[in-house]
């Protein structure tokens, strides 16, 4: 459904009226949504990509630029999925991916270059948790809400199945590989931007051999949302890039 | 009026319990503490300080003036009366100099000795505030610009004054008389410590009567506000929260009737910038 904008109108003392009016505009389509007009997501937009820009550990401005610019990109993934047996199945059942959800010992007891161990041992080496994703505000539409957040829980196994790590590189490359994935501006501009911070060493390796393959990748790649990733722990990382037309890493 | 009659009340635009509200009121400032001062200056693009300086110079306090702020958590208030009433007692003690023409330099030395330790002519100020986190943001602020003479923080609650009665010469609440859950008490709090002719002033976001001008107003906080919280603060909720609490808060004439039947006398107030802030004055008599 479709929420309206959170357009408040100053209501008089007499109380009655004006509350009843505000309750309905406050129309909240999932926990943790936030209606907003069309002029407050262009400013959240912009605000959110300068204060990303200028301190990159903000990374709910980072969320909320993929929220704000999502609009015609977040649908198309969504329809994508409906349109895959898989991916349907995904949007039927909402997994989440979270270490409540997830049964690590039993991950870690997985044979070295599955799915399940790569995984664990990427979450170990560089230190994250999958909890650290932020759920989404501004998506006006709870499905496609759900979309994005499973972009984001999805993005460290983006991660293990690239091999890249979670420094400034890694993160750039992963970043192109899902621009061109899923079309997501906010992708489109980390992947642009984020070379900035770069020494010319890592950029030259960035622009010559990973950026290419990222891109290559990414464009023969079948669209990576559409993996049950929790049904296939037990998958070697090979044989899934293989299926999904992944390239091995350089 | 402009609270809800019995146990409802307001919260920005929702409808809540008194003690949700206090509760809810305690978690805003808990999380805009650290922001506080940042988001003062771009949601007002720093007017805000002049809005405080016109206050001080209203208050035009002299040497050996004790001050309550009240709702005072990151010391705006505070730091400029100190600032205020140590130029005073400079130029006083200058303009004592300039008349005392024959005095060797051994008396000259020996008068500025003497009232060096007494910079601020025996002034104080007690800031007072209901939420830890913003006194311990005023506290780091105070000792990172060097403000220590003269001045105390204090736990409490303006609807319930840890003080004696008639204690203070001025008490002051700035852009916090808002967020108390009973107005009215608050202003009989201030009546009983102030002092037989204290002065009681309040500086507070109020209502715009012009038409045009209330509509782009308006149009800023809703549109502009949260999105400034959202971004400088990460905080898109306590933000709302503000703009909405200004629109539920009673405009000038109203909030002049309450302080009157807290016994004030000679209530009046000043309009800054069209009635988006307006200074409420009281004296105790």
């Amino acid at each position: 459904g479709r929420a309206r904008a959170n357009h408040s109108e100053p209501w008089g003392r007499d109380g009655r009226g004006g509350e009843e009016e505000e309750e309905e505009g406050w129309h909240q389509l999932y926990p943790g949504h936030i209606p907003t007009s069309l002029l407050q997501k262009a400013l959240l937009a912009a605000g959110s990509a300068v204060m990303a820009l200028y301190d990159p550990y903000r990374h709910d401005m980072v969320a909320v630029l993929g929220e704000t610019t999502g609009c015609l990109a977040l649908p198309n993934l969504r329809d994508k999925m409906k349109n895959h047996p898989e991916g349907y199945h995904i949007l039927q059942e909402r997994p989440r991916i979270r270490l409540s959800t997830l049964d690590m010992a039993r991950l870690q007891g997985l044979p070295d270059g599955s799915l399940g161990r790569e995984y664990v041992r990427f979450l170990e080496d560089n230190k994250v948790s999958p909890d650290t994703r932020m759920p989404p505000k501004f998506v006006d539409d709870e499905e496609l809400a759900y979309v994005i957040q499973r972009y984001r829980e999805v993005h460290d196994l983006m991660h293990t199945l690239l091999g890249m790590p979670t420094n400034m590189l890694g993160e750039v490359v992963v970043k192109w590989f899902e621009a061109v994935q899923t079309g997501l501006p906010m992708c489109v501009l980390g992947a642009a931007f984020g070379p900035v911070r770069l020494s010319t060493r890592k950029l030259q390796v960035l622009a010559t051999e990973l950026v290419p393959w990222a891109i290559r990748s990414g464009l023969n790649a079948s669209c990576v949302l559409n993996v049950y990733y929790e049904q296939r722990w037990e998958q070697p990382v090979e044989s899934l890039r293989e299926e999904l037309g992944i390239f091995p890493p350089p | 009026r402009g609270l809800a009659a019995g146990p409802e009340m307001h919260f920005g635009f929702q409808t809540v319990t008194e003690e949700e509200r206090r509760e809810k009121i305690n978690q805003v400032f808990e999380s805009v503490a650290k922001k506080y001062d940042v988001m003062n200056d771009s949601m007002t693009l720093g007017i805000h300080r002049v809005w405080k300086d016109i206050l001080m110079h209203k208050m035009n306090p002299s040497p050996g003036t004790l001050l309550l702020d009240v709702a005072g958590g990151t010391g705006d208030i505070a730091f400029r009366f100190i600032n205020y009433v140590r130029s005073k007692q400079e130029h006083q003690l200058q303009r004592k100099l300039k008349h005392h023409q024959n005095l060797s330099w051994q008396e000259i030395f020996e008068s500025y000795q003497k009232d060096k330790f007494n910079s601020l002519g025996d002034s104080q100020v007690v800031v007072c505030d209901i939420n830890r986190e913003m006194l311990k943001v005023g506290k780091q602020k105070a000792q990172h610009l060097g403000y220590s003479e003269g001045l105390s923080w204090v736990l409490g609650n303006a609807e319930e004054l840890p003080f004696d009665n008639d204690k203070f010469d001025v008490y002051t609440i700035a852009f916090g008389i808002r967020n108390v859950t009973r107005i009215d008490l608050a202003l009989q709090e201030a009546y009983r410590v102030l002092k037989p002719g204290g002065r009681f002033l309040c500086l507070e976001f109020s209502h715009v009567s012009n038409p045009l001008l209330s509509r782009l107003y308006d149009l800023y906080s809703f549109q502009v506000i949260p999105v400034l919280g959202e971004v400088i603060a990460g905080d898109w909720k306590s933000y709302q929260y503000l703009v909405e609490s200004i629109r539920q808060f009673p405009p000038q004439e109203e909030l002049k009737a309450m302080i009157e039947d807290a016994g004030f006398f000679k209530v009046d107030y000043e309009n800054l910038n069209f009635g988006i802030v307006a200074i409420h004055s009281g004296f105790k008599l």
